[in-house]
C-alpha cells in the first residue's frame, strides 16, 4: 500500500512539473529550408528567428499578464519542397503541440503550410510571403509582414519613369508564383506610368543559361530590365548581363542582389539594383523594439555578416508575435489575434498593419519597400538606399554603369 | 537576323559543355552498363576545385584544370570501389540504387559544408562584340577545350592499350577476360575517367556561370538527354548530342518564349527513345 502512495505521488510529482513546464514555456513551430534551393534565405530567415528568441529569453520572456513565457522553436528541415511543409506543419502542430506558428520561407511553401495552419486554426505569421493571393482566400489565422509581390517593383518604376520617362522595358522572370505575381502587377504599373513594355517572357526557375535570353533583350532594344527570381537565376543573369556587355541602362532583378554574397560577382554586381523588404540603413523610429542600426549592430555582433530583409523579417515576425501577446495579456490565440488585428504598429522592420477585411483577413497594408542599388565606393561593393527620395542613403547610378 | 544567328552560336558554344559533361556519363553506362547517379555531384565537385585551386589558391583559371581532372579521376577509381564495384553484373537497378545513395551522401555533406551560397569565379577573356552580341572569350574557350578534350579521349580509347582494354569490356567482358584482360581493373579505369570528364565539365561550366553545391542536378538532367541524342555508351555521340541540344535551345529561343525550350527538349527526349531507343548515333556494340 505505501509503495502504491509512493508510486502515485511520484507520478503526480512528475505531471505537475510537467505542466509547470508548459505553463512557462511558449512553442513557436515552423519548418525552415535547410536543404535546397531556398535554403540561403531561409536560413537567413531563422537566423532573425534565433535572434529574437535568444534576447526574449535573455530579457526574462515574454510577459502575459502575471506570466512569463520563455521562448521555445521547434523546427524541421522541409528540403525547400511543398510536399513537405504540410506534413511537417500537421506533425508541429498534433505532435510537438506548438502554439504559434511561424511560416516557411517563399511565396509557394507559405500558401501550402497555409491549408494547415487554417485547418488547425493556428495563428501563423507569414515571413517571405509575398505572393498576395494566398491572403485573399479568406483566411482567418494567417497575418502577413511582407509587402505583397504585386509592389515589389513599383519603386523601379517610378525611378524609371523618373529617369527616363521613354524607356524601353523587357520585363524576363522566374516561372514561380512569387515572380509571376511580381510581374503581373509590374505590367500594368508599367503601362499606367507611361513606359513601354518592349519583351515580356518569364524562364523556367532551374534556367541554368541566360545568353539566348540576353540576346533577345538586345534584339527588342529594351535599355532597362526588370525581372529576375530567385537566387541562383538572379545571380547568373547578373552575370551574364555583365559578361555579354548587354546595352541596357537600368536593371533591376528580384532577391538575389539583396544577399550580401551577391557582392561575389563582383563588377557584375556593380549597378544592379533590388527591391528590398528592408534595409540595414533604413531609418524607422520604432515604437517598440530596437532601432534598425540597433538591430543591425547586435546581428553583426552574433553573426559577422550584415542581415538583409529575411533575417530583419525573421526577427520582426516574432517581435510581432511577442507585441500582441503582451497587450493582450494572455496566450490564447483569439486573443492575439484581436491584438494583431488591431495592430498599427512601426518597428525596425517598417509599418506594420493588417488587412481585416475578410476577403484579405492579413494581407499587409502599410508596410513599405525600397529600392537599393550595388555602388562601388572607394574600391569596394556596397548595397545603398536609393528609392524612394525620402530613405535615400546615396544618389542613384543611372545609366547603372 | 543577327540576333538568331548569335542565338544559335551561343548555343553551339555551351551545347559542347553540355557534351563533355555528358562524355562521362555515357563512357561508364558504356562499359559496364551503370548509370552514375553521383554525375550532379561530380560536376559541381570539379566546380568546387576550379573555385579552390583559382579563385582561393590563386592558380591561373585554366591551369587549374588538369588537376582536377586527376583528382577527379582518383575520386571516380575510390567511388569505384566503395559504391560500384559489388552491383556490377546485377540488375540495373541495384547500381542505379546505389548510385543515387552516394549521390545523397555527397550533395548532403556539400549542403551542410557550404550552403546553397552562390560561388563565383571571375574569368576575363577578351571576347567578340557585334552589332551589340557579344561572344564571350570564356564560352569560346570552353567549347575549344571541350573539342581538345574530345580529341584527346578519342586518341586514349582507341589508340592506347589501356584504351583498347576499355573498349573491349564495353564489347564484351567475358572475352576480354578470356583474353588476359584484367576487366575488374578496366572497370574501375573506366569509371575513373568518366568521373574526371565531369569534374573537367564542372570546371568549365564555372569558367562560364556562378554556382551552388546544387548546380549539377540540372546538368545531370541534360547529360540525360544529351546521352540520349547521342545514343548510349557513344562519348563521340555525346559531343555531337550536346552540340545538337545547345543548337536546338539557341535556335528555339529567339522563336518561342524561353520556357517552352525545356518541353520541346524532353519531347525531342521522348521521341528519339521511341523512334531510336539505342540513340541516334549509337554505334556502341557494332
Amino acid at each position: 500500500m505505501t509503495r502504491q502512495i509512493l508510486v502515485a505521488a511520484a507520478a503526480m510529482l512528475v505531471a505537475l512539473s510537467a505542466f509547470a513546464a508548459d505553463e512557462d514555456t511558449l512553442t513557436i513551430g515552423y519548418t525552415v529550408s535547410r536543404t535546397g534551393a531556398l535554403n540561403l534565405d531561409s536560413l537567413a530567415q531563422e537566423r532573425g528567428f534565433e535572434m529574437w528568441r535568444d534576447e526574449v529569453n535573455a530579457a526574462g520572456g515574454i510577459k502575459a499578464g502575471a506570466k512569463h513565457y520563455k521562448v521555445r522553436f521547434v523546427s524541421y528541415d522541409d528540403q525547400s519542397q511543398g510536399g513537405r511543409v504540410q506534413q511537417l506543419y500537421t506533425r508541429l502542430i498534433v505532435q510537438d503541440h506548438a502554439q504559434f506558428l511561424f511560416s516557411p520561407y517563399s511565396s509557394g511553401l507559405v500558401a501550402t503550410a497555409t491549408v494547415i495552419s487554417e485547418q488547425y486554426g493556428k495563428l501563423m505569421m507569414s515571413i517571405g510571403g509575398a505572393e498576395g493571393k494566398t491572403y485573399q482566400l479568406g483566411n482567418h489565422y494567417l497575418f502577413q509582414t511582407y509587402t505583397p509581390a504585386d509592389q515589389y517593383l513599383s519603386g523601379a518604376i517610378a525611378l524609371l519613369k523618373e529617369k527616363n520617362p521613354h524607356a524601353k522595358i523587357a520585363l524576363v522572370y522566374s516561372d514561380d508564383p512569387f515572380s509571376k505575381a511580381v510581374a503581373s502587377a509590374t505590367r500594368e504599373q508599367a503601362k499606367q506610368a507611361g513606359l513601354s513594355l518592349v519583351m515580356d517572357e518569364s524562364y523556367p526557375p532551374s534556367q541554368t543559361d541566360f545568353s539566348a535570353i540576353i540576346n533577345k533583350i538586345v534584339a527588342s532594344g529594351a535599355d532597362a530590365l526588370l525581372g529576375g527570381g530567385h537566387y541562383p537565376d538572379g545571380a547568373t543573369l547578373a552575370r551574364q548581363l555583365y559578361d555579354q556587355k548587354a546595352s541596357l541602362k537600368w536593371a533591376t532583378l528580384l532577391v538575389a542582389p539583396d544577399s550580401p554574397q551577391f557582392a561575389s560577382l563582383g563588377p557584375a554586381a556593380q549597378g544592379i539594383s533590388v527591391p528590398s523588404q528592408w534595409a540595414p540603413q533604413v531609418t524607422y523610429k520604432p515604437d517598440f523594439g530596437p532601432t534598425p542600426a540597433e538591430f543591425t549592430k547586435r546581428f553583426e555582433a552574433k553573426y559577422n555578416i550584415a542581415p538583409g530583409y529575411h533575417a530583419a523579417g525573421g526577427y520582426a515576425g516574432g517581435m510581432l508575435f511577442q507585441h500582441a501577446i503582451e497587450r493582450a495579456g494572455s496566450v490564447e490565440p483569439d486573443k492575439v489575434a484581436a491584438e494583431l488585428n488591431k495592430m498599427k504598429a512601426t518597428t525596425l522592420w517598417g509599418g506594420t498593419q493588417f488587412s481585416t477585411d475578410p476577403k484579405s483577413h492579413g494581407l499587409q497594408l502599410s508596410h513599405q519597400m525600397v529600392l537599393t542599388q550595388w555602388q562601388m565606393e572607394g574600391g569596394k561593393l556596397v548595397k545603398e538606399v536609393v528609392w524612394p527620395a525620402s530613405a535615400a542613403t546615396a544618389k542613384v547610378a543611372f545609366p547603372y554603369r | 537576323m543577327f540576333g538568331i544567328l548569335a542565338s544559335i552560336l551561343d548555343g553551339v558554344l555551351v551545347g559542347a559543355v553540355y557534351g563533355l559533361a555528358a562524355m562521362g556519363l555515357t563512357l561508364i553506362w558504356g562499359v559496364m552498363n551503370v548509370i552514375n547517379l553521383t554525375h550532379g555531384a561530380m560536376i559541381v565537385a570539379g566546380m568546387f576545385g576550379l573555385y579552390y585551386l583559382a579563385s582561393v589558391a590563386g592558380l591561373p583559371t585554366y591551369s587549374a584544370i588538369p588537376p582536377i581532372a586527376v583528382a577527379g579521376f582518383g575520386f571516380g577509381v575510390c567511388l569505384y570501389w566503395i559504391a560500384v564495384h559489388r552491383v556490377i553484373g546485377r540488375p540495373p537497378l541495384m547500381s542505379l540504387l546505389a548510385t543515387f545513395a552516394a549521390n545523397l551522401v555527397l550533395i548532403g555533406l556539400g549542403t551542410s559544408a557550404w550552403g546553397t551560397v552562390l560561388f563565383n569565379v571571375p574569368v576575363s577573356l577578351p571576347g567578340l562584340t557585334y552589332e551589340g552580341y557579344t561572344f564571350t572569350g570564356t564560352h569560346m574557350m570552353a567549347a575549344v577545350l571541350t573539342a581538345a578534350i574530345a580529341g584527346l579521349l578519342y586518341l586514349f580509347l582507341y589508340r592506347t592499350r589501356h584504351g583498347k582494354a576499355i573498349r573491349a569490356v564495353a564489347g564484351n567482358r567475358e572475352a576480354a577476360e578470356l583474353n588476359g584482360i584484367p576487366t575488374t581493373r578496366v572497370l574501375a579505369l573506366a569509371f575513373g575517367l568518366g568521373v574526371a570528364l565531369a569534374c573537367t565539365s564542372g570546371a568549365l561550366i564555372a569558367t562560364l556561370f556562378p554556382f551552388t553545391v546544387l548546380a549539377g542536378a540540372a546538368y545531370q538532367l541534360k547529360s540525360f538527354v544529351v546521352t540520349v541524342l547521342g545514343g548510349l555508351g557513344n562519348p563521340a555521340g555525346a559531343l555531337l548530342g550536346g552540340v545538337a541540344l545547345g543548337l536546338l535551345e539557341g535556335a528555339m529561343t529567339p522563336f518561342m518564349p524561353v520556357s517552352w525550350t525545356s518541353i520541346v527538349e524532353f519531347v525531342v527526349f521522348v521521341v528519339v527513345l521511341i523512334a531510336f531507343p539505342a540513340g541516334l548515333l549509337s554505334f556502341r556494340r557494332s
